[in-house]
């Protein structure tokens, strides 16, 4: 269970943007969750508070009854083992194999002398190549990670985040350098891993379709503050003028 | 929703869909940022005329004394020189290999120095203020000292020969490939950086897993693009008693043995075409 109380983040360099006022969300285990809002609502922030590349300004963040926000760098560095983490850009090393980039997920559970000599182990190395099968690449294992469509290096950045054996997959923005097409795969692919096995997934997500399809819950964000918080089917019109201070627009999606 | 984006046609389609924005005319269309006033142009060619003309003064240029003294280059070169000596070649090929042991070491040695100090005086991964400021410092303090100014303390240490050689070569290096590797590392996407973090990897294993596999390829193309210098440079280091090849063609110099001083010339000038050609295919296939 992830519950986040009164966070808030305040950046300062340069000018002083408040990100993020005063958030309060209680997540349970093994829920689909994506989270609305403008560019600039604080949605990318707010996930990045979660497994702390973003260090709040000040408030809670309880995983399993911890206060991530008080953990020093080695403790935080325990939780994100079992964070993954899939991102906008991918953030794949692309000169590297797609297999290596999965089993970089491994690498923080070895010692470091062993990790930087790359000596995985069977199991790890059998884990990765599995996860690839689960999206659909293995056999796209031994080609650099640069020579893959948007797509299938979006999926290499999933079985990467799988890899980590994780409770949480944070996913921010997954699908909006894809093409909608992809975008769907990619989407039925976080779906079915969070039925598959259980982990909570939360999704930072432009597009309101996508959001009301894939997601069991929208949690909306507008200003540094929740806005909307309820099921998927609740999301109507007005709470579309309140997250996104416009009204709906249809955006083409083909099916 | 599907956007065609249709123009007016002849036969009365307006192209409805988008917006039809009025053309007023006449347009006045915005102008180009201003970049200063008339003057500040006319200062800065003025500005440039006057570095120019103290240059040339400070460097006693003269047009009389270059036409007089071309025909001596030429007859220096091509008369007095010729014919090159053969029997100078066994000799100067020995030497000439020795000068590129001096730069194969030399780089090699540049390159080891470097790696850490690319590391330290990058600024996303330097581990603290302290060890930045120090290793710039250092890299500074390095390019403020002359190759052969580094050959000549050498020499004072290790006695002259090619070993002083290889150390001036080599510590002079660090100088340039040590900011060249700083720099690559500074111009890496972090986004990589990022995903290892995020995935629980520490400090020493973020940099294994998405640093390295970024810079290795530039490393391998600076340091062979150093390599190409340093062949020159340890012809020059030679000169002043760092060994190889520069030190026999500076003795043959000395005693107006010019036809074997020419022959040296062309050893040398084989010798780094050679290695150019070399580095550049090897550097071409990696980057």
């Amino acid at each position: 269970m992830i519950e986040v109380r009164h966070l808030r983040k305040v950046y300062t360099r340069g000018a002083e943007v408040v990100a993020l006022k005063d958030v309060n969300v209680t997540i349970s285990d093994g829920e689909f969750v994506a989270i609305i809002g403008l560019s600039g609502a604080g949605k990318s922030t707010f996930m990045r508070c979660l497994n702390r590349l973003v260090d709040p300004t000040s408030g809670e963040i309880v995983i399993d009854g911890q206060d991530i926000t008080k953990l020093d760098a080695e403790g935080m560095r325990q939780v994100r083992l079992k964070i993954g983490m899939i991102f906008q850009e991918f953030n794949l090393v692309d000169r590297a194999t797609v297999l290596d980039n999965v089993l970089m997920a491994r690498a923080g559970y070895l010692p470091t002398g062993r990790s930087v000599r790359r000596a995985f182990s069977k199991a790890d190395r059998d884990l990765a190549f599995h996860c690839l099968e689960r999206v659909g690449i293995v056999d796209k294992a031994y080609q650099r990670a640069d020579a893959l469509s948007g797509g299938q290096r979006q999926r290499v950045g999933i079985a990467r985040a799988l890899a980590q054996e994780p409770r949480v997959i944070l996913a921010d923005e997954p699908v909006a350098s894809l093409d909608p097409r992809t975008a769907h795969v990619v989407m039925e692919d976080l779906r079915r891993i969070n039925d598959e096995d259980g982990i909570t997934t939360i999704v930072n997500i432009h597009f309101l379709e996508l959001a009301k399809a894939y997601a069991d819950r929208i949690i909306g964000l507008a200003g540094g503050v929740v806005v909307f918080d309820g099921p998927s089917a609740e999301m109507d019109e007005p709470t579309f003028v309140k997250v996104y201070g416009t009204r709906p627009q249809r955006m083409g999606v083909a099916q | 929703m599907t956007i065609i984006n249709k123009r007016p046609t002849p036969d009365g389609d307006t192209g409805a869909g988008i917006d039809q924005v009025p053309v007023a005319a006449p347009a006045t269309w915005p102008e180009p940022p201003s970049k200063g006033g008339g003057w500040k142009r006319t200062a800065l060619i003025v500005a440039i005329a006057a570095t120019y003309l103290w240059s040339f003064w400070g460097t006693e240029f003269s047009l009389v004394k270059l036409v007089k003294g071309v025909p001596e280059v030429f007859s220096f070169l091509f008369i007095r020189m010729q014919p090159p000596s053969l029997n100078i070649i066994p000799l100067a090929l020995r030497y000439t290999l020795q000068t590129l042991q001096i730069a194969i070491v030399g780089t090699t040695l540049a390159a080891i120095l470097s790696l850490p100090i690319g590391f330290l005086a990058a600024k996303n991964t330097t581990p603290n203020a302290t060890a930045y400021q120090v290793t710039r410092g250092i890299l500074n303090i390095i390019r403020t000292i002359p190759d052969l100014v580094m050959a000549l303390i050498f020499a004072g240490a290790v006695g002259l020969g090619p070993f002083a050689g290889t150390l001036a070569v080599g510590v002079h290096s660090v100088g340039m490939l040590g900011k060249l590797y700083s720099e690559s590392v500074e111009g890496i996407d972090p986004g990589p950086v990022e995903a290892a973090t995020a995935c629980g990897l520490n400090k020493t294993q973020t940099l294994f897993f998405a640093v390295l596999p970024q810079v290795i390829p530039n490393f391998i193309g600076f340091t062979l693009y150093r390599w190409e210098i340093n062949v020159r440079a340890a012809t020059v280091v030679g000169m002043v008693g760092g060994g190889g090849i520069g030190f026999i063609l500076m003795e043959n110099l000395r005693l107006f043995n010019l036809h074997d001083s020419s022959m040296i010339l062309i050893m040398i000038y084989i010798m780094v075409q050679l290695i150019d050609f070399i580095s550049a295919r090897v550097r071409l296939r990696i980057i």
